[in-house]
């Protein structure tokens, strides 16, 4: 680095024409640079980015000059006009970027001198800071990193034309470890703003894929495909066996006949329940899905922070949840739930729309009387039912008509957990049972590398819970009945093997997708998850309570100072892990320099002995002498340790008077 | 403790040209490394006198060529001729077959003339019809140029000047020395008397004490930053070629030498510097040779690190 550093006047040098190599280097850059740009520009910019750097390519490949001045005026006059048609202005994020990106390739087929080429530098230093307006995610930022580098060593190739690519990636990547610390600080202190900087992308709440508020056949199968994550957790203890990884989103009570919709439920500070049992710590982060309902893991413990309780038991948030966001939560998963629940609710979870599904509520009213209304009897009717209907568990259930339910149980006996909740809650309201449909996500898997548990889409589920007096709310899983493997080992373990092989993954495909994960989670974690409140936090702990624009202002210059300081200090130890030789000479120097006999930094021993026995005519031997010896030593051959050493005793005892 | 025959030679060559020793000093070391020497001076100022003198003092045959405009390269190399007694074709060499040479006012030649001496000066060895002929040892040529401003001269082209190993200027005397010049004896009759004070063999024995030279890693390093300071300066044109680096340093050997050290200091680097770049940098933009300050400049701008 002191190399890169010190060249003086190093940018000057090629005077006349850019080599080959620093041109090459400055598209490489130019390339990366845009790469990530691309799904973010319009299309015929892309377009227009890439001919323009084929063609700096081209003639680089041929060795040509720049084309005409007029050619590249007239390729930006059409490409700004391009950008007021196409944007309908010039100013805002995406159509300034989109013209930064167009004039990079522009500057980069008019490069001649140095000074175009640190002007292109500097474009594209912007160019991959403005990526992160669009994207922010670990992929992109190693994308930018490497664009950094890159650019660096565009710059590297002004100072030295001559370098290895190995010595120049690796003194970039040095300059840019560097800038690191200063990074650090910046990130750590510098005030955050929560959200997009740059306004609102304009589709930035649009909806994702996850769990809806209704369900009909066929609503959750189809996301059943989806490895996208719905969430992560992790766990302060173990975390819970599977068949006890319940995260609970809407409670479905109304049913139209096709549609299950939540009944009205209210909302309050603290649940309707009393917790018992052992307590489960656990920090949720939520995938943003527009919603507020936090997906906690039955049942939440009273008193979370941010948290409201709904009547039906879910978690909610007070916002819907726009942003990756975490929720430090606990669960009580013992809990009994909704012992005394108020007549409205038990209505509802009663009611069946007239003349829906005749075969099978008349199916339902002969196992109530088989159970002779015994709630719990009729539930182990039912379930043993359902067992012994051969029903099979299937991510492509066939389309079903009006009668659904009663299609799904006599006829096609193929379904999803949607079809097995809405048949086991159904029977049971026939029955006279009050029952409902609850939806969330099941199961998830633990990354091994950091032993998060991850909830994906495909762990989306159905499930049911009826009320029995005396017990309040019980929680059963009808698709256990017929697919047992599905809550224990996940959603293929439950599939038929023809369909399981689809969702299949090579171990070592399966092994890779953890460790990414883990990456991505540390990185949401660390980097984007440093939001104001996390920021308060740390500064708190580092004795900074509520500090203002000033505060921090001082705190960075005094870290970068410091750290300026390392680095001085750093670079000075490199320049002094030298000889004992070349110490004991620095300090003679220094002992002179001291008594205003300074040696130039291009002035040769001998000359320098001559100077100072001029100088001090009363010790002009012993000067001498000590130079004389120095440069023997140094530039001649066959001088021993003892010289070395006796020499530096000379120097160790010389007293100047 | 300088060395024993150098000595006695420059002692007693400054007899002969008075005030000019470290020119003498200069001339001397770059026989003894092996290279030409160029001498760039206004006429009169006694670069004639030097060349004659070091062939006088080494006792080496001496050949002086007048070059002029019309002057061909077979009056140099020589000319192959017919002997009509044994009936057969005889090679009549031409002056450059001398041990010293003078060539005097170089740039007044055609380039064909002056490349016929250069490249002799290069291989040490003519070749002319087809047969190879190497010319003696040890071989030095003593080249003398009018400044190229003046009229009716070529001056070298760069690849041409890059030959010489050491440029020098003898210019003016100083007021003491030029008295002592005009009270004293014509110098041509004392060099008529001069006797030889060393001979050819101890000459050759010098070249070769040099090559023996130390020359330390730091040292190395240092020649090539110079080297490098040149090729990276905005002040010239181009800077020094490999070749000159080696001239650099063999120079810097021979100036080692002269001052009775067996290794090679920066000091030595440093002295003769300006007389190996100067005639082979050029300034960027005008065409004119590097001026003694911008070579300064560079010697200053290389830092005598770890």
């Amino acid at each position: 680095m002191a190399k890169a550093l010190a060249t003086p006047g190093a940018g000057a040098q090629p005077a006349t024409s850019l080599t080959r190599n620093q041109a090459c280097w400055l598209l490489a850059t130019a390339v990366l640079t845009l790469v990530p740009h691309t799904p973010y520009l319009p299309a015929w910019v892309t377009a227009l980015c890439m001919a323009l750097l084929g063609w700096r390519a081209l003639r680089l490949w041929r060795g040509q000059l720049p084309p005409h001045r007029l050619l590249i005026m007239l390729a930006t006059i059409g490409a700004c006009l391009g950008i007021r048609v196409g944007f309908g202005q010039f100013f805002g994020k995406d159509p300034g970027v989109s013209l930064l990106a167009i004039l990079l390739c522009l500057k980069l087929l008019e490069t001649k001198v140095a000074r175009d080429i640190r002007v292109a530098v500097l474009l594209a230093f912007f160019l991959q800071l403005s990526i992160f307006f669009e994207n922010q995610s670990l992929p992109v930022a190693a994308l930018a990193l490497c664009a950094t580098l890159l650019a660096l060593a565009s710059l590297l190739a002004l100072v030295d034309a001559n370098a290895s690519t190995k010595a120049r990636l690796r003194t970039s990547a040095l300059l840019a470890a560097q800038g690191l610390p200063f990074m650090l600080v910046l990130f750590v202190l510098f005030p955050r703003v929560q959200g997009p900087l740059w306004g609102l992308p304009a589709d930035a709440f649009s909806a994702r894929s996850g769990l809806a508020e209704s369900m009909q056949p066929g609503s959750i199968s189809q996301l059943g495909l989806s490895e996208e994550i719905a969430f992560r957790a992790e766990f302060d203890g173990l975390p819970p066996p599977p068949g006890q990884r319940y995260w609970r989103g809407p409670v479905l009570s109304e049913f139209d006949g096709t549609t299950w919709r939540p009944a009205t439920s209210t909302i309050a500070a603290e649940p309707s329940y009393q917790t018992s049992g052992p307590r489960m710590d656990y920090r949720l982060t939520l995938e943003p899905h527009n919603r507020n309902w936090l997906l906690a893991l039955d049942f939440p413990a009273a008193g979370l922070q941010g948290v409201r309780y709904s009547s039906d038991f879910r978690a909610l948030a007070d916002t819907p949840v726009r942003h990756r966001s975490r929720f430090n939560l606990a669960a009580y998963p013992e809990t009994g739930v909704g012992l005394e629940e108020t007549p409205d609710v038990l209505a509802a979870a009663r009611r069946l729309p007239a003349g829906s599904n005749p075969r099978t509520h008349a199916l339902a009213q002969q196992l109530a009387a088989e159970a002779g209304s015994n709630p719990r009897a009729i539930l182990e009717r039912v379930q043993h039912h359902l067992r012994e209907a051969k029903l099979t568990y299937t991510l492509e259930p066939p389309l079903l008509g009006q009668q659904a339910i009663d299609e799904f149980l006599f006829d096609s006996r193929r379904g999803f957990c949607e079809h097995f909740s809405a048949t086991f809650v159904f029977l049971m309201r026939a029955a006279g049972v009050p029952a409902r449909v609850v939806t969330g996500y099941q199961g998830g898997e633990i990354n091994p590398i950091d032993g998060t548990l991850v909830v994906r889409q495909s762990d989306a589920h159905a499930w049911a819970e009826v009320w029995i007096d005396g017990r309040g709310w019980e929680r059963a899983d009808p698709t256990a009945l017929a697919a047992p493997g599905r809550i224990d080992s996940g959603l293929s373990a439950g599939l038929p093997a023809t369909e399981a092989r689809l969702l299949a993954m090579p171990d070592w495909l399966r092994s890779l997708r953890y460790r990414w994960e883990a990456a991505n989670n540390a990185w949401n974690q660390w980097i984007l998850g440093y939001n104001p409140e996390r920021q308060r936090d740390l500064l708190a702990r580092l004795g900074l309570r509520k500090p203002d624009w000033g505060t921090l202002a001082t705190a960075m210059s005094i870290a970068a100072s410091v750290l300026m300081g390392l680095l001085l200090l750093w670079a000075q130890r490199q320049r002094q892990a030298r000889s004992p030789l070349q110490k004991s000479w620095d300090s003679f120097c220094r002992t002179l320099a001291r008594h205003g006999l300074t040696r130039h930094p291009w002035e040769g021993p001998a000359d320098y002995g001559k100077r100072l026995a001029f100088a001090r005519p009363a010790q002009a031997k012993e000067l001498r002498d000590i130079c004389t010896e120095y440069a023997r030593i140094r530039y001649g051959s066959g001088a021993s340790s003892e010289d070395i050493r006796s020499l530096q005793q000379r120097i160790t005892k010389l007293k100047l008077t | 403790m300088p060395h024993r025959h150098a000595e006695r030679l420059l002692e007693a060559a400054s007899q002969i040209i008075l005030g000019k020793d470290r020119e003498l000093r200069l001339a001397l070391a770059c026989l003894i490394a092996r290279g030409h020497l160029l001498i760039e001076d206004v006429p009169g100022v006694g670069k004639t006198t030097l060349a004659h003198l070091f062939a006088r003092l080494i006792g080496l045959q001496f050949q002086r060529i007048q070059f002029t405009s019309d002057l061909l390269p077979a009056d140099i190399l020589g000319v192959t001729i017919f002997d009509r007694e044994n009936a057969a074709f005889r090679f009549k060499p031409g002056p450059v077959f001398s041990q010293l040479i003078l060539a005097d006012e170089i740039n007044r030649a055609t380039p064909k003339t002056q490349s016929a001496l250069l490249e002799a000066m290069e291989e040490r060895q003519v070749t002319t019809e087809g047969s190879t002929l190497p010319l003696p040892t040890p071989f030095f040529v003593i080249a003398t140029q009018n400044p190229v401003n003046q009229i009716g001269t070529f001056p070298l082209p760069e690849s041409q000047l890059d030959r010489f190993l050491l440029r020098i200027q003898l210019g003016y005397p100083a007021r003491n020395a030029e008295r002592a010049l005009l009270r004293g004896e014509d110098r041509r009759s004392l060099l008529e008397r001069q006797q030889a004070v060393i001979s050819p063999a101890e000459l050759l024995a010098m070249q070769d004490a040099a090559r023996q030279l130390t020359v330390a890693e730091p040292l190395i390093d240092y020649v090539q930053a110079l080297l490098s300071a040149t090729r990276l300066s905005t002040e010239f044109a181009a800077g020094l070629s490999p070749r000159a680096g080696l001239g650099l340093l063999s120079a810097a050997r021979a100036w080692a030498l002269l001052d009775g050290r067996d290794h090679v200091l920066p000091e030595d680097v440093q002295a003769i510097f300006p007389h190996v770049a100067g005639h082979r940098l050029h300034l960027a933009g005008d065409d004119r040779p590097a001026p003694p300050a911008a070579l300064v400049r560079v010697l200053q701008s290389v830092a005598l690190g770890a």
